[in-house]
């Protein structure tokens, strides 16, 4: 079994490299052949290939090139077999990802008048094995603070820190304490480096590195007094937000400071990286969420999201998908590609958390929620609820990866509940492997320093490498529209009031004369800018006297020095 | 209610005993990997970098010869062999794994022109400038033979003589015939003393010849009137005739498209011709700064190789104008014969310094056995770096080679001259009228005419 897997030995993407000669055939193709039964079995194939016709359009990703404008024809050539590939590797894939994966996701069904949100956890811990009924539990440390979590992208283990100076790390599928320390200051952020080895400590005067021991490994003292911590996985950056509003990127590689930015819109606590794209999304106490990557000093994207302060902001894995909430109660799911608000649903969020799935937590005091689109069309409704007892502030929820459970940090310690259909059932060895060895865990820190991308591969649109950058054209107003703006100036220019002179000021002469200034006013930047626009043209001209000499004599004519 | 969480057992999902390899489980979707473009750039730009790192091409020097290497010869049954010929009349068969003589030819009085082996590879036949064709038995069996003498030298099996000198020999796939180039194109029997046909046409020395692969009965030569021209065995008169501006030096025929051959000619280029059509050329392979003295193509017929005047030896795609590689070494001087492996695999040279070389063909190919880990991994490397060859930072590390000075010098005179030509014929176009001057396709620039 071990050796047929290690057969798919490609890497990335599943494109180029898959192989289709380990395919099984489909079970209706091999019964077509029986008469009676074949009509049902017609159907059901039709159906199944429906299934499969959707998954394919996901692993083509984006829309087959258009070989028709291509002149030169062994460049056609080449591209139609590339294209030929494509289509079958996607087919490939869509085939292995119905037949060949191992494990199938959670779900929760309500039968009858019962309604998923009013299912407690006890409930669902009666229905389910005990295993899984292990993972609900909490964790009650009142005396060291709130709490806030990390978990390592493959989800077995976890960091958790609370505000008085408690860093712990727990692993997650032998629910063991690994290690834990006291560093005995404030501490605001935890982050997960690249694996379970290395972790960050937002601590009262600088954020410090630690080692799975404990050890401090380094204190990073140009970041100052750091409010949140988050690691960008593909270009080991680690991010940083301080007390004063610096957004830091630093390469924990090499230790180099990439870049150091003053935001300039004060001191924000709301931080979260968009993991489709890379860039940092800061949300700010004038509502605004701005998008930073680390090559630029301006923000990408600047965009007004609340009437009031943003409390907390969440990326849909796929990264088109963004919520965000406001002090005014509400949260909103942004479309990225057009930046515009999808859903506004009325809800309390103190902190947002997209699944793997695209499950929505949110939690505000002691009361969590969890939001679902069933359709796929991206309108969420209520799923689950949960809620702690009363004393129990809600600081973090954070869906843990490649399992149903949620985590929250909360004022009394941690808990974890469970949330079916919120994991990645199936995942994928070279990804993100919850049941890593060591020897497994060092050859994938090789692997990803290997592949680690520059800082300048961060834009808002991954799929533009390797793209032909088009040029820009502004647009020119055209003439009418500059004649219709041009009339619509003196149109109001013509309506103004005058006040009413006295004691013989008021001559109607006088009067027709201030009208006329008033609307000469009006049209004077019009007049300008023609002018100057033939001044432009007429110079160009001046300087092009090779366009009116033939072709041949082209070479002779002087350039005169501009 | 019904309720299902994700629950994994660890026996499912690890290994049962150590001895086992690991587990490795696949998810192909596209929503766990991200920015997916990104990373494959930087790997294929690793790629691109390791693939100059391990880019050795050289293998080693084949020393023994004591006089300039004129032609080689491959026998198509043992793969580690090749035959070569001196200008002292000197014939040597080599081993190439070991890189040392294991038999010896001598006899021939002058400089061996030409070599070729028969397709079963049992008779070796070679030529020389003193009129003579000699036959040598080749087979296995004999070679192996302890019963040679002790300074490893064999006796020829037959010796002919003939009125002229000649120039090249080549054996016929699949028969029983071989033909000499010199003063007139002759064709032999292994038995007979006397040449059993002759062709003739024009009155200048044939310098190259070479038999069809696929159609056992036509053949290419070249001449030194600048003309190549077609026989067929089966009629008494050769078939057709194409003169170029230069002379030809040799001719290979694609062993995978047998009606197409390439050229070697004096002004540097290479021609790629369909033998039907000989009106145009199909494919012009410009990158050599002096005369292509021998070209051979590999078995894949994908690729050909070739050796020049100007002391470098190039590799060209089939179909492609530049070249895709080129070998050059300090101590190797002008290029006189060059031969691809059977195995498509390496590449020999011979020149003017009395040494054969042996060279990879593909430079940072990994020789021996490789795991079949490995050859995916080298394949998908290839793959990603295809794929982004195209972007600035990957093509300017894939495309380079360092050049010998000279070469390089040459090559920018070239280009200079080339540019200037081509400048003054536009302006020649711009200054008359519209139509009267006709630029022609370099394919056909190099062709004075076709002759039935």
């Amino acid at each position: 079994m071990a050796a047929f897997w290690n057969s798919f030995d490609s890497e990335i993407s599943g494109c180029d490299c898959l192989g289709d000669s380990h395919l099984r055939q489909a079970p209706g193709d091999s019964i077509a052949s029986v008469p009676y039964i074949s009509v049902t079995m017609a159907a059901k194939k039709e159906n199944s290939d429906d299934e499969v016709d959707e998954k394919v359009k996901k692993y083509l990703r984006g829309e087959a090139a258009n070989l028709e404008g291509v002149k030169d024809k062994k460049l056609k050539g080449q591209l139609a077999v590339r294209e030929d590939l494509y289509g079958k590797s996607a087919k490939t894939a869509a085939k292995i990802e119905k037949w060949l994966l191992p494990s199938e996701g959670g779900y929760l069904e309500a039968e009858g008048i019962e309604k998923t949100w009013r299912i407690k956890q006890e409930s669902i811990a009666r229905e389910v094995d005990i295993l899984s009924s292990r993972n609900q539990y909490d964790i009650v440390l009142p005396e060291l603070g709130p709490y806030t979590l990390d978990f390592t992208s493959n989800g077995r283990y976890m960091a958790a820190a609370g505000r008085k100076g408690h860093l712990a790390i727990v692993d997650m599928k032998t629910l063991n304490l690994i290690k834990e320390i006291q560093v005995r200051e404030t501490v605001r952020d935890v982050a997960y480096l690249h694996n379970e080895l290395f972790f960050a400590a937002a601590q009262k005067k600088y954020p410090y590195i630690y080692n799975r021991e404990g050890t401090e490994l380094h204190c990073l003292k140009e970041h100052g007094p750091v409010l949140r911590l988050q690691f960008l996985k593909n270009h080991f950056l680690l991010a940083s937000i301080n007390k004063f509003g610096q957004l830091r990127y630093q390469d924990v590689t090499m230790g180099e400071m990439i870049g150091n930015f003053r935001t300039g819109l004060g001191r924000t606590d709301v931080m979260q990286v968009n993991p489709f794209n890379g860039v940092v999304a800061l949300g700010h106490s004038s509502g605004t969420v701005t998008m930073w990557k680390p090559t630029s000093s301006v923000p990408l994207v600047k965009m007004l999201c609340h009437p009031g302060p943003v409390s907390s902001l969440a990326f849909h894995p796929n990264g088109h998908l963004m919520a965000t909430s406001g002090r005014e109660n509400k949260i909103k799911i942004w479309d990225l590609r057009k930046f515009e608000v999808i859903q506004t649903l009325p809800c309390h969020a103190k902190t947002l958390n997209f699944s793997q799935k695209g499950l929505l937590a949110a939690g505000t005091g002691s009361f969590i929620q969890i939001l679902a689109d069933f359709s796929g069309s991206q309108n969420y409704s209520s799923y689950m609820t949960h809620s702690m007892a009363k004393g129990y502030q809600v600081g973090k929820v954070l869906f843990r990866p490649y399992e149903d459970i949620l985590g929250i940090g909360h004022s009394m310690g941690w808990s974890s509940i469970l949330i079916p259909g919120s994991g990645e059932p199936n995942f994928d060895s070279w990804v993100a492997n919850p049941f890593e060895t060591s020897k497994q865990r060092r050859e994938k820190e090789v692997h990803s320093l290997l592949d680690k991308l520059p800082p300048e591969t961060i834009m808002l649109d991954p799929t533009k490498v390797g793209t032909v950058r088009v040029p820009q054209k502004k647009e020119k107003p055209t003439k009418k529209d500059v004649e219709a703006e041009m009339e619509a100036a003196i149109e109001t220019a013509k309506d103004t009031e005058f006040k009413k002179k006295t004691k013989g000021r008021n001559k109607p002469s006088k009067r027709a004369k201030k009208r006329r200034e008033m609307i000469d006013k009006a049209k004077r930047p019009f007049l300008e800018q023609q002018t100057q626009e033939h001044e432009t043209s007429r110079k160009k001209q001046k300087t092009n006297p090779e366009t009116e000499m033939p072709k041949s004599l082209q070479r002779f004519v002087r350039q005169k020095a501009t | 209610m019904k309720v299902k969480v994700i629950s994994r057992s660890t026996d499912e999902f690890t290994r049962e005993r150590s001895q086992d390899l690991q587990r490795v489980f696949r998810n192909f979707d596209p929503t766990l990997r991200s920015q997916e473009k990104a990373v494959e750039y930087v790997r294929a730009l690793n790629a691109a970098k390791l693939d100059k790192i391990f880019a050795r091409p050289f293998i080693g020097a084949m020393d023994g010869h004591r006089d300039s290497i004129k032609c080689m010869a491959k026998n198509p049954n043992y793969l580690k062999a090749i035959f070569s010929g001196s200008d002292d009349g000197d014939i040597r068969l080599w081993d190439m794994a070991s890189r040392r003589t294991v038999c010896q030819f001598p006899g021939h009085q002058g400089a061996v022109q030409g070599l070729t082996v028969s397709t079963d590879g049992s008779i070796l036949v070679s030529c020389g400038s003193d009129c003579t064709v000699r036959l040598w038995n080749v087979s296995d069996a004999n070679l192996a033979d302890s019963d040679n003498l002790s300074d490893n030298s064999a006796k020829p099996q037959a010796v002919y003589v003939w009125k002229n000198a000649f120039r090249a020999v080549d054996h016929q796939w699949d028969g029983d015939l071989f033909a000499t180039a010199g003063a007139q194109v002759d064709i032999w029997n292994h038995n007979r003393s006397q040449p059993v046909n002759t062709f003739d046409w024009g009155s200048d020395t044939t310098i190259s010849i070479r038999f069809n692969p696929g159609e056992p009965n036509i053949l290419a030569t070249s001449a030194n009137d600048r003309s190549i021209t077609l026989y067929d065995l089966r009629m008494s008169s050769p078939a057709r005739k194409v003169i170029m501006r230069t002379k030809t030096n040799s001719i290979a025929w694609n062993p995978m498209e047998p009606m197409n051959f390439t050229a070697a000619n004096e002004d540097c280029n290479c021609y790629s011709y369909d033998a039907r059509k000989l009106e145009e050329a199909k494919c012009v392979h410009k990158d050599h700064v002096s005369a292509v003295m021998d070209i051979d193509f590999s078995p894949t017929g994908r690729e050909f190789v070739t050796g020049s005047y100007d002391r470098t030896v190039r590799i060209f795609q089939y179909n492609g104008g530049h070249s895709r590689e080129i070998y050059h070494t300090k101590r190797m001087q002008r290029v006189f014969c060059v031969k691809y492996s059977c195995d498509a695999s390496y590449v020999i040279s011979g020149s003017d310094d009395t040494n054969l070389r042996l060279w990879k063909a593909k430079a940072s190919e990994q020789l021996g056995v490789v795991l079949p880990r490995e050859r995916k991994k080298h394949e998908y490397l290839e793959a990603v770096k295809n794929r982004y060859k195209h972007l600035p930072e990957v093509k300017r590390i894939v495309r380079h080679r360092h050049l010998p000075k000279p070469v390089y010098k040459a090559a920018n005179l070239r280009r200079t001259m080339i540019e200037a030509e081509r400048r003054k014929e536009q302006r020649r176009k711009a200054h008359s009228a519209p139509g009267s001057i006709v630029t022609e396709p370099v394919r056909k620039r190099r062709i004075i005419k076709e002759v039935e």
